[in-house]
């Protein structure tokens, strides 16, 4: 049996095809999120990518941001739970997840079954999520994923104190035009994230092993930041940007399961 | 169906109550009575006493919120230089201030002001700002913040002595001796109208729920503005026959419903629609209220002491250890799957303790919380993709909880 799992983000659409809830098929990422043409394209890429077209799945879970704009879903689920069963999937000695997504932060707490028992999110604030990285990565003249070799080189992380983005932004400027390196304002910057996520973690209470999920876990420079500012280990998701929609496919055969026992 | 008709009745009897409350403030200010702007849990059986007609600035904020004219009075007040992380009950008010109408229609300018700060610190600047603004006397009552279980005599000496200053300063502004008698009539009033808004609400512990608790924060405006006269009796009273009615048929606001749902806070006054959809969609209800027990407000009507006692009880006046038994008590009598936190940027008195209540309150009792960002009359704070998302993992919690067992 086959299912999918489809996670619309703000910024980015993921979708992955799983065999039987326990073998990923295909899995797919298109950097655009909700209300573009990523939707569409991730869902046509993943089938493309398993060789399948839409009657070969099951059962089709929507979630993220834009989980209600997806025509053909069998169902939402929220990108909180779909992370937690993702996660277990993944790395079952997870207990606390930390995502950042393109606008979202979310520190997710989990039991030993991968279900959720706490969660907190960002306030309505872009401070220390992906968005915020792109914001500075423009005025750093580089791209988003050059960050992390960029504060590996740093000598000196140069420390940027505004919560706000838009003040961060010319708080980072007014570093540059200082004399600063780049290589330590990138760091500046990511230490700035990891205050950030880590003031929420502290909320629910960090219990081991601490995973990250997300696009922003695979800069290696913010989780090192992260690893410093919490004083604990580390794990990031193998597939980072993929844990959600995998979360979603998991769902989606329990619920077909489910069903057929209902009907036996 | 007769009895959802009932209901619809007392939702409407409540509009046309608060149309004619208004309409008669407005009035009675043209007839030359005198006009108070109070604060929402101040003992306004005072001033109901020397038949001065009360305004409430927060309710008036609230309405304007509901009719979507918050922005434009928030927009006044900073560019009059007030700072975004001030309440918005206030900035509101201190926006309608300067532009002498709003969404939600005129209220008469105060000719005194009585604050009671036992809501929150803010109402104290809120109102001498008031006072020196529109040049009119303010009457305070500083209430202590309550630390312990029992308030100590000292305390309640404080607050008796501000009651009895109180009713020497509406002699002076007044001219006129204070009515002890008609007092005595308001304080009995006022128990009897608490009493049956608490027995009312209290028939949300049948299973199913009777009424749509979100009601609740349309029938507040009566105990708020009329508790201590006949009207609040009378609406109370209608409401609870009402409710008594459908618990005696067996109805409920949703027959079937799926689960039963604490609210902590202030609600978001601009999107009272999205809470509602949020819980309707899912056949879950709003039971319980921790924000509308606090006008459960009954005290010993010979004993100004008593009263006294009972102006600090309310939970924002209130230690820790009190919130969190309260809101555990609540859970337990009203059967509650679920608590739906308002983290409020305005209301820090509510917020404050609100990541530790709720990490305490799911040890205690096993049930799972949602933590809601927002604003109770600022619509900029609030994400309505981030409250459904919230909103749904907290009922896919009960879901795994019930699943597990």
């Amino acid at each position: 049996m086959f299912t999918m799992g489809i996670d619309i983000g703000s910024t980015s659409s993921k979708a992955a095809i799983m065999e039987d809830g326990s073998k990923i098929v295909a899995s797919c990422v298109i950097p655009f999120g909700t209300g573009t043409s990523g939707p569409q394209r991730v869902i046509e890429d993943v089938l493309q990518a398993a060789d399948m077209n839409r009657d070969n799945i099951d059962y089709i879970v929507a979630t993220g941001y834009g989980r209600r704009s997806i025509p053909g879903a069998d169902e939402q689920i929220s990108e909180i739970t779909c992370h937690a069963r993702g996660v277990h999937f993944l790395l079952p000695s997870t207990r606390t997840i930390i995502d950042i997504g393109g606008q979202d932060v979310k520190v997710i707490r989990v039991d030993e079954n991968g279900a959720v028992m706490n969660f907190v999110m960002n306030e309505k604030c872009a401070a220390g999520t992906g968005r915020f990285l792109e914001v500075m990565a423009r005025v750093l003249e580089c791209k988003v994923d050059e960050l992390s070799m960029l504060s590996n080189q740093a000598k000196q992380a140069v420390p940027i104190s505004s919560t706000c983005t838009v003040f961060a932004e010319s708080e980072v400027i007014s570093q540059l035009a200082a004399g600063n390196s780049r290589e330590d304002v990138v760091a500046g910057i990511h230490d700035s994230v990891a205050r950030r996520v880590a003031s929420l973690g502290k909320r629910v209470g960090l219990v081991p092993d601490v995973v990250m999920t997300g696009g922003v876990a695979q800069n290696e420079g913010v989780v090192k930041a992260m690893r410093q500012e919490l004083k604990t280990e580390i794990k990031t998701s193998p597939l980072p940007q993929l844990t959600g929609a995998i979360g979603a496919a998991l769902l989606a055969y329990q619920k077909v399961q489910k069903a057929k026992q209902a009907n036996d | 169906m007769t009895d959802t008709t009932q209901v619809k009745a007392a939702k409407d009897v409540v509009k046309d109550l608060q149309a004619e409350y208004y309409a008669e403030a407005n009035r009675a200010h043209e007839e030359g009575k005198l006009v108070a702007w109070v604060t929402s849990i101040a003992p306004r059986e005072f001033l109901e006493a020397m038949d001065i007609v009360t305004i409430y600035p927060e309710n008036h904020a609230a309405a304007i919120a509901a009719k979507k004219g918050s922005m434009e009075m928030l927009d006044i007040a900073e560019s009059m230089g007030y700072s975004i992380d001030i309440c918005s009950y206030a900035r509101v008010n201190l926006g309608y201030v300067e532009a002498g109408d709003s969404a939600a229609g005129k209220v008469p300018y105060p000719d005194l002001l009585f604050c009671c700060n036992n809501i929150c610190d803010t109402v104290t600047k809120w109102y001498e700002i008031l006072s020196r603004r529109l040049n009119v006397p303010l009457i305070m009552i500083d209430l202590p913040f309550s630390h312990f279980d029992q308030p100590q005599e000292h305390t309640i000496d404080y607050i008796v002595g501000q009651f009895e200053n109180a009713i020497k300063q509406l002699e002076e502004i007044t001219g006129k001796p204070f009515n002890y008698e008609k007092f005595q009539h308001c304080l009995e009033l006022s128990n009897q109208a608490s009493t049956l808004w608490k027995e009312s609400f209290e028939m949300g512990k049948n299973k199913p729920c009777p009424f749509n608790g979100l009601d609740y924060f349309n029938y507040m405006a009566q105990i708020v503005c009329s508790r201590g006269n006949e009207k609040a009796v009378y609406f109370f009273q209608l409401l609870k026959d009402e409710i008594a009615a459908k618990v005696a048929a067996g109805e409920g606001y949703i027959q079937d419903e799926q689960y039963r749902i604490l609210w902590d806070g202030i609600p978001f006054w601009y999107n009272l629609r999205v809470m509602a959809k949020s819980l309707k969609d899912r056949k879950a209800v709003q039971v319980a209220s921790t924000y509308t027990e606090n006008w459960a407000l009954t005290y010993d009507t010979t004993d100004l002491r008593s009263m006294a006692k009972a102006y600090m009880g309310n939970f924002t006046n209130r230690e820790f250890e009190f919130r969190f038994n309260n809101m555990c008590r609540i859970i337990r009598e009203y059967s509650c799957d679920g608590v739906i936190l308002h983290s409020n940027r305005s209301c820090k008195n509510q917020d404050f303790a609100m990541y530790e209540l709720a990490r305490q309150v799911t040890k205690a009792t096993g049930v799972p919380v949602a933590i809601v960002d927002g604003d109770q009359d600022d619509p900029r704070a609030f994400s309505e993709a981030q409250y459904e998302t919230r909103i749904q993992a907290l009922f896919e919690m009960i879901d795994q909880r019930r699943e597990a067992k």
